[in-house]
């Protein structure tokens, strides 16, 4: 298979470098997945499960959340608020946060704003918990 | 004499006394500095790839179909304008300002404030402020990052103003630190001018269109410029600040020498002032 560059970058730091097979992610209208030789392309990513196959064939699964995936000339460049490989996702943190999450929905009587911030909290746990099993 | 020598004691005890605050102040802001250039090297290469890609986008884009890709007709221009929440920094807020005002001469602008100082500024000068709320640069989060670019993002949408940018002080080395400006919205401020333009061939595909992509990504891009913007600010902070006391130390060290040699020569003076008498006394027996 054709490998193509791609960097994976986040304000914590860039994680990864290198070339890949192929890359899935989800964006704001669904899954998406990108090969060798796709033409320019600029989409902006929802939250979701994503993975990595690298040149070698082995497969890297991440959690994905917000950010932007553009191809310019060839080579992918993947701008994520949060991306955490499955082997760094703290479980017990996330199913905290899923509860906490969960039950301040439940208790009712929050704001939109509030609403909007713990639905997007819950979201993201249950995103990391999905990778992680 | 002695009168003299009592003065210059006292000299030398309040230059020491400086001297052990800007000595602790130099420590402090080396300790905290290594932890900023971490972060600041963490985030700096998505800071700049952040910033290049939008720059390609900028200059390959042929769709303008979203209010933050095209030229505005408002000429208003908003800058977020970072600088640091103490002084004793060398010239570190200095020059950022002196940096803006060449920037904005002669233009209609208004700015949102990070930082102490910067707060400080806008008021003393009456400048209009998108809000006050983030008036201590050592707490913003990339959550706060975030809050910032959405009201900046509901500000442009409204037509407030028609052009963001950053003005923060990039970090160059240790000693070396500039203030900056950058252009962030809208994109086609982005576009590099080369000498010939080239004639677009290479179009970008959106998906599922330009408007809603841009809209998606923007705020996003904002976010992650000024977390940039900040975090390299912070450390160039930090970094004028140490060398700046360092300055300060080593000056209070010369001049304790200097003092010393004064109180030296003032008791020698005073000693041998003492002899004589003493000779002259008993030759007069």
């Amino acid at each position: 298979m054709r490998t193509f560059p791609i960097s994976i970058g986040t304000p914590d730091g860039l994680l990864f470098q290198g070339d890949a097979e192929r890359i899935v992610c989800r964006s704001i209208t669904g899954d998406l997945a990108i090969l060798a030789g796709h033409c320019n392309f600029c989409t902006a990513l929802g939250m979701g499960e994503a993975h990595l196959v690298l040149e070698d064939g082995t497969r890297r699964e991440a959690a994905c959340i917000g950010g932007m995936l553009t191809m310019m000339d060839g080579s992918c460049r993947l701008l994520a608020t949060t991306w955490e490989w499955k082997e760094d996702i703290d479980a017990e943190r996330a199913s905290r946060a899923k509860e906490r999450a969960s039950a301040k929905l439940a208790q009712g009587g929050l704001t939109d704003q509030e609403y909007k911030l713990v639905q997007a909290k819950l979201q993201r746990a249950l995103v990391r918990l999905s990778v992680k099993e | 004499m002695a009168a003299n020598m009592k003065a210059v004691k006292l000299r030398i005890k309040s230059v020491q006394s400086t001297m052990q605050i800007t000595k602790a102040m130099e420590l402090v802001a080396s300790s905290k500095l290594r932890r900023a250039k971490e972060r600041a090297d963490a985030c700096r290469p998505y800071f700049q790839t952040l910033h290049r890609t939008l720059q390609e986008i900028a200059n390959g884009n042929t769709d303008f179909s979203s209010v933050y890709a095209k030229q505005s007709s408002e000429n208003k221009c908003c800058y977020v304008m970072i600088a640091g929440d103490r002084g004793l920094a060398g010239g570190y807020n200095a020059n950022l300002f002196k940096r803006l005002e060449a920037e904005v001469q002669g233009k209609d602008f208004m700015v949102l404030p990070i930082g102490k100082k910067a707060v400080e500024y806008a008021r003393r000068r009456g400048i209009e402020c998108l809000t006050e709320e983030f008036a201590e640069i050592a707490d913003v989060s990339v959550a706060d990052c975030f809050e910032m670019a959405n009201l900046l993002c509901r500000a442009y949408r409204e037509g407030r103003f028609g052009h963001v940018d950053l003005c923060y002080t990039r970090f160059l080395s240790m000693l070396s630190q500039q203030a900056d400006v950058l252009a962030a919205l809208p994109l086609a401020d982005l576009v590099v001018k080369e000498e010939e333009k080239k004639p677009i061939r290479d179009l970008i595909l959106y998906e599922p269109n330009a408007s809603e992509v841009f809209d998606a990504i923007v705020p996003e891009y904002l976010a992650g410029l000024i977390y940039g913007g900040v975090c390299e600010s912070v450390a160039s902070e930090l970094a004028a600040r140490r060398t700046a006391m360092e300055a300060a130390t080593s000056n209070a060290e010369e001049m304790i020498d200097r003092l010393n040699l004064h109180y030296n020569r003032a008791r020698q003076a005073s000693i041998t002032q003492e002899i004589t008498e003493i000779v002259g006394g008993a030759e007069g027996i």
